[in-house]
């Protein structure tokens, strides 16, 4: 690699918002005066225009895809899109705003290091507004800005943006998780503050909306402390590519937390067995060490009984491992979960038979309290208990967004019914033979 | 780089090689769709980093209809067998034979006749995968896409009602005859296609770089003029995608920027020799990709569509 080329970041966004908010008039707008909107897609915009919209361009048509979408003016499903500026590369997770699509917005938000939540400047704080905040604490995502948007519609008034802020203030405290959390006027429809400075703002003193996210500190998004390597594939050839690997035996994955360095002491779960990391093996040549996200294949001292499902786990700290486990769910099916149902869970590389044994309670959006439920709908968020099949190595969701987390599929239709989150492990687990060394 | 911190390519790359190790390891008879285009090209260096030093553990499928590019054809053979994969090929005049497709009246491309190609050979083989280089950023109905994606019975694909894709948890349950599309690169853009190509030092069909061609303009779009003659010497191989009396033809410095068959690809002209060339020109494109694929062209929703009726 060239000296001259920089290293370019990827930051994952969301936005949320309630319906007509303008989430996707501002995704357009961010396309649009980053110059990421081709002469074709605004023809097609043109086109469209002409025939539904009396001549005006509706940048929300750039991203609503689907043809019922655009027929009735509304965003049904979560749509990707993709911005590069010179510093940063941003993958937006589009999500509507509607009070039944909150599967849509955990969906987005899963992945997301920074979220978007859009306040109509006119609107203020609504329960909207305290739903897609605690939705975005929830998920785990580091970074907040609310864009107070339509400010043209309240003559860019500082004390109206101000009594909105104090309002979001007043409440985040309950949330209490975000690494930072930024407040900026804009007007998505008529770009104000999103990629250049507004005038009419002359008493906000904060970035652009665009500044703001090309710019947030995002390198220590993923968590580095603790190995945690799901097994994904073992990698046993055949018939090797290179012939001195016959007796080659690599257990390939995504590094879900931390970092793996060869000759490091690890355990093997659930058998609890110890060894050492003999090679780092990739495509590319063996590594010294590797980190969360890289994906690799480990080759340990030892020839251990592993497979796909076993986790293998830095000593340092370790993790939980229950079959009885204790989450928050965002459920997704039109039928309700109730206590006593059996599903598929996926967890990691692994899926198991899980019982939800008890339902614990329903989040009520007003209070963030918890309330007493004998079932959750589809977009509610609830405490639950699990039981496994098998137990699960794991942590909770806060230390670790990719080993906290797991889904629920129903079988028989094999939807994807849940998303959960769990909490941390009441106790970590513990090695039988602490002596024990190889 | 900083010490514990991916670069947007290497984010990339590990998690499109984390996608195509879940389909080895939740599938029982998954196919890569390989083309020899240059989505397809990353896909099976990604399928080299996530399975070396075993061998890919699954066949090579590509779906052709009759008109292809020889630049094309030969490339992709010779891929397939540096990689020593299986590589499967059904045609579309072999579905037109054993009667599972009909020419269309007056439709010279065999775009959409690709679809019964594909189901066809996805249930004579009994795939119950197929990995595809379809990425979210080229097309709008493609942006609502899951990295895997239902299929039912049919091969149908519904868009209002795709399961949940929550962090890299990703669902890949079937009941029997239903059928998964995957796709690694759903977050890749063109930019970061050739900015992996020229990292990984990969070959493409020499189509990608600027060359003399004789075009011809219908639709809007510079089509190239098909040979007179296939391999076998058979006359007018490509019936109907030779441009008429009243249609402009002539030299052209171009290449292409997407490659369908020789009827849907429109050449570009382009003076791009090396994929730095490429990537500048990629850069400073005011129409997307896309723009230059005929088949897209049917209407506002031509590849919603089609993808519900089972397109890859």
């Amino acid at each position: 690699m060239s000296d001259a080329q920089q290293t370019i970041e990827l930051l994952r966004f969301n936005t949320c918002g309630s319906v007509d908010d303008g989430k996707s008039t501002l995704i357009g707008r961010l396309l649009y005066d980053s110059k990421s909107i081709m002469e074709d897609q605004m023809e097609a915009l043109e086109r469209s225009a002409d025939i539904t919209g009396g001549g005006q361009v509706n940048l929300a048509n750039l991203t609503d895809g689907l043809r019922a979408e655009r027929e009735q003016g509304i965003t049904i499903d979560v749509a990707y899109r993709y911005v590069a500026t010179p510093k940063r590369k941003f993958i937006v997770a589009d999500t509507p705003g509607h009070v039944e699509y909150t599967r849509n917005m955990v969906t987005g938000a899963s992945t997301a290091n920074l979220s978007i939540v859009l306040v109509d400047a006119r609107n203020g704080v609504i329960e909207q507004t305290r739903r897609h905040s605690y939705i975005s604490a929830l998920l785990g995502i580091p970074h907040i800005v609310f864009a107070v948007n339509k400010m043209d519609l309240v003559d860019w008034s500082e004390e109206r943006f101000r009594e909105i802020r104090e309002g979001i203030e007043a409440f985040l405290p309950k949330l209490n998780l975000f690494k930072d959390v930024k407040f900026i006027p804009i007007s998505a429809l008529e770009g104000d503050n999103v990629v250049t400075f507004s005038d009419k703002t002359p008493w906000y003193e904060g970035p652009t909306l665009l500044g703001h996210i090309e710019s947030v500190h995002i390198a220590s998004d993923w968590n580095l402390n603790g190995l945690r390597f799901p097994v994904q594939w073992v990698n046993r050839p055949n018939n090797p590519t290179d012939p001195a690997l016959h007796d080659f035996r690599g257990l390939s994955g995504q590094i879900a937390g931390g970092i793996v360095k060869v000759g490091q002491e690890v355990l093997a779960l659930p058998s609890g067995q110890k060894s050492r990391i003999q090679e780092i093996w990739t495509y590319d040549g063996p590594l010294e060490e590797a980190f969360c996200p890289q994906s690799v294949t480990l080759r340990l001292e030892d020839d251990l009984d592993i497979s796909r499902g076993d986790t293998i786990v830095g000593l340092d700290p370790l993790p939980g491992h229950s079959a009885e486990l204790a989450g928050r769910v965002c459920w997704m099916n039109p039928r309700p979960l109730t206590a006593g149902k059996k599903y598929f869970l996926k967890h990691g590389t692994q899926t198991v038979q899980a019982m939800v044994t008890s339902l614990e309670s329903r989040i009520d959006f007003e209070t963030f309290e918890p309330e007493e439920t004998a079932e959750l709908a589809m977009n509610d968020i609830g405490e639950v208990r699990i039981r496994t099949a098998k137990p699960l190595t794991y942590d909770g969701y806060t230390a670790n967004r990719l080993t906290g987390s797991f889904v629920l599929v129903e079988p028989g239709t094999n939807a994807t019914v849940a998303a959960g989150m769990l909490h941390p492990p009441a106790q970590s687990y513990k090695p039988e033979y602490t002596d024990f060394s190889i | 780089m900083s010490s514990y911190h991916l670069d947007h390519l290497a984010y990339l790359e590990t998690e499109a090689i984390h996608v195509l190790r879940e389909v080895a390891a939740e599938f029982e008879r998954p196919a890569v769709l390989f083309s020899g285009g240059k989505d397809s090209i990353c896909i099976l260096r990604l399928a080299e980093k996530a399975f070396r030093p075993s061998e890919i553990p699954m066949p090579f499928l590509n779906v052709e209809t009759g008109h292809e590019f020889p630049e094309l054809i030969e490339f992709r053979d010779r891929r397939a067998e540096e990689l020593g994969a299986k590589l499967i090929v059904r045609t579309v005049d072999e579905a037109f034979e054993k009667g599972l497709a009909t020419p269309t009246p007056g439709q010279v491309s065999r775009n959409q006749l690709q679809i019964p190609v594909l189901l066809g050979a996805i249930e004579e083989f009994q795939f119950d995968c197929c990995i595809g280089g379809a990425r979210r950023d080229e097309e709008k109905a493609r942006a609502k896409e899951r990295f895997f994606s239902f299929r039912d019975a049919f091969g149908q694909w519904d868009p209002k009602n795709q399961r949940p894709e929550i962090w890299n948890l990703y669902n890949a349950r079937l009941n029997p005859g239903e059928n998964m599309r995957v796709f690694p690169l759903s977050n890749w853009t063109e930019t970061d296609v050739w900015e992996y190509i020229k990292k990984e030092e990969l070959e493409v069909p020499n189509i990608y770089f600027s060359h003399e061609r004789e075009c011809f303009h219908r639709a809007g779009q510079w089509l190239p003029v098909p040979p007179a003659h296939d391999a076998n010497g058979k006359a007018d191989p490509y019936e109907g995608a030779r441009p008429s009396d009243q249609e402009e033809h002539r030299q052209m410095i171009c290449r292409v920027r997407t490659i369908a068959d020789m009827i849907s690809t429109g050449m570009i002209e382009s003076p791009a020799e090396d994929i730095d060339d490429i990537i500048s020109e990629v850069a400073a494109a005011r129409v997307t990709e896309r723009g230059t694929r005929a088949d897209d062209k049917a209407s506002e929703a031509a590849m919603e569509d089609r993808k519900k009726a089972g397109y890859f």
